[in-house]
């Protein structure tokens, strides 16, 4: 299984050589945000203001953390199951967002988009949120405070474990369920 | 009358809030290691590493298994004999938001319609039974919501049967594929009413993963079920393999001559319960 080392922002380089199954670590910085802070940022479009962060090459994780205990950057942080933000991903995607990391199947448009705009799916993997959370070095919230865990947070990752799931040419890892019928 | 002190049993779910959000149960790491074990693909397997290495960290850190901490859900069997001063609901909720705040567990409710978090976790499900004596039991469960989401409830015509029951469930796990977290733990609910096999389903997740069912006919049911499921080859969070339930748990409730109900409850693999009793 090929492991590449990624750091952020993603260039269309660093996307055309991933395919589905590939291992990513990826080193830099993400942006959490899950349905709550998503809607937030299509409004934020619709009225013509700028985002939180720059979506050029941008990487942003579905997650909504645990709270930080003492003496740490950030409690659990594991994905949250990423099709609840499939309305919102393609028009991100074409203003120049490179992944999204989470966990579970995406729609058919989100596929589209990825191949249009040249970006991939990372899948983290799912109730591992102790484990993952040893990655993050740094949080800070950058944006909508008043959403609690659903925040969106500048975040700082060392080697965080990822699979593509889906990649820029239409492949996907997910293993398809043999039914009879 | 036996009076059990509201302080006490707020303490105590306090306590259970924190310890089951840290500590994986015995029997969902036992099988954990099985399927570490046996699973066919390496993708699988490691998956499988990964959340045993997840749960030692966690039980050593305190940091939760998982960043959902859940919905508080209780499962209360309550005597008739049994008096709780200020009231057990009361006694519960207060326990649960000092359990959240205290151990840094995620705060996951929400109004339905402004999305508002409430803050503190609340309202903690409670369904509670009042049974004969002077006991009180509480059981606690963490329920995530990418797995509930994936549940459903249906009312089958009763013409469809165990076929009909077998074909739903396993069309579900199909359709939920990687969403829910597999491996899943599948809580089935036949019969009773629209509310009560959901209700029931639900209950039945609080059983151990390797216990039998007492009445052989269900727990072949469950072995059948479960076999079915499995045959998709999901696998863990949906990469492939032999493991994508660990175990199915049916609940059964007399329902009316008209009806079917089945109830589905999807269980991600941190099945995060504990229990207490007085």
């Amino acid at each position: 299984m090929p492991t590449y080392t990624l750091n952020t922002p993603l260039t269309d380089a660093d996307i055309e050589k991933l395919r589905a199954g590939d291992v990513v670590l990826l080193n830099g910085i993400i942006y959490s945000g899950r349905d709550a802070a998503h809607k937030k940022l299509m409004e934020l479009l619709d009225a013509g203001k700028p985002l939180p962060f720059d979506l050029k090459g941008a990487s942003i994780y579905y997650v909504g953390p645990s709270p930080a205990p003492p003496g740490r950057p950030i409690g659990s942080a594991g994905p949250t199951t990423s099709y609840r933000m499939d309305a919102y991903a393609p028009r991100l995607h074409a203003l120049g967002l490179k992944a999204t990391i989470g966990k579970g199947k995406r729609s058919d448009e989100v596929k589209q988009a990825m191949r249009d705009n040249k970006a991939v799916y990372f899948g983290a993997t799912g109730g591992a949120g102790a484990l993952l959370s040893k990655c993050i070095t740094a949080s800070t919230v950058i944006a909508f405070e008043e959403l609690g865990p659903e925040a969106v947070r500048e975040m700082k990752v060392k080697d965080f474990p990822l699979l593509v799931i889906n990649d820029a040419f239409g492949g996907e890892l997910y293993a398809k369920p043999k039914l009879d019928d | 009358m036996r009076e059990i002190k509201a302080a006490d049993i707020s303490a105590a779910v306090a306590q259970m809030c924190m310890s089951a959000n840290t500590k994986l149960p015995d029997d969902v790491r036992r099988k954990f290691e099985e399927g570490y074990k046996n699973e066919t693909t390496e993708a699988g397997k490691e998956i499988f590493r990964q959340l045993l290495e997840n749960a030692d960290l966690s039980f050593e850190t305190k940091l939760p298994l998982c960043q959902d901490c859940g919905l508080a859900i209780f499962y209360v069997e309550m005597g008739e004999d049994v008096f709780v001063k200020g009231g057990v609901n009361q006694a519960i909720t207060e326990g649960m938001v000092t359990g959240y705040k205290d151990g840094f567990l995620r705060k996951s409710s929400c109004d339905p319609l402004t999305r508002k978090n409430t803050g503190d976790n609340t309202p903690a499900i409670i369904h509670i039974d009042m049974v004969p004596g002077d006991r009180l039991k509480i059981s606690y469960m963490a329920k995530g919501g990418g797995s509930e989401n994936m549940s459903r409830v249906t009312m089958l015509s009763p013409s469809q049967g165990w076929e009909g029951i077998k074909k739903f469930v396993v069309n579900r796990v199909a359709e939920a594929g990687p969403n829910p977290c597999p491996p899943i733990i599948l809580g089935v609910g036949i019969g009773g009413t629209f509310e009560y096999a959901p209700k029931i389903a639900k209950q039945a997740l609080l059983r151990k993963l390797d216990d039998t069912h007492p009445d052989p006919k269900v727990a072949a049911m469950e072995a059948e079920l479960l076999e079915a499921v499995n045959k998709l080859g999901i696998g863990p969070m949906g990469l492939g393999g032999s493991y994508t339930c660990l175990a199915v748990k049916i609940a059964l409730a007399p329902c009316h001559i008209a009806s079917l109900p089945l109830a589905v409850n999807v269980q991600c693999h941190s099945a995060r319960h504990e229990e207490v009793e007085f």
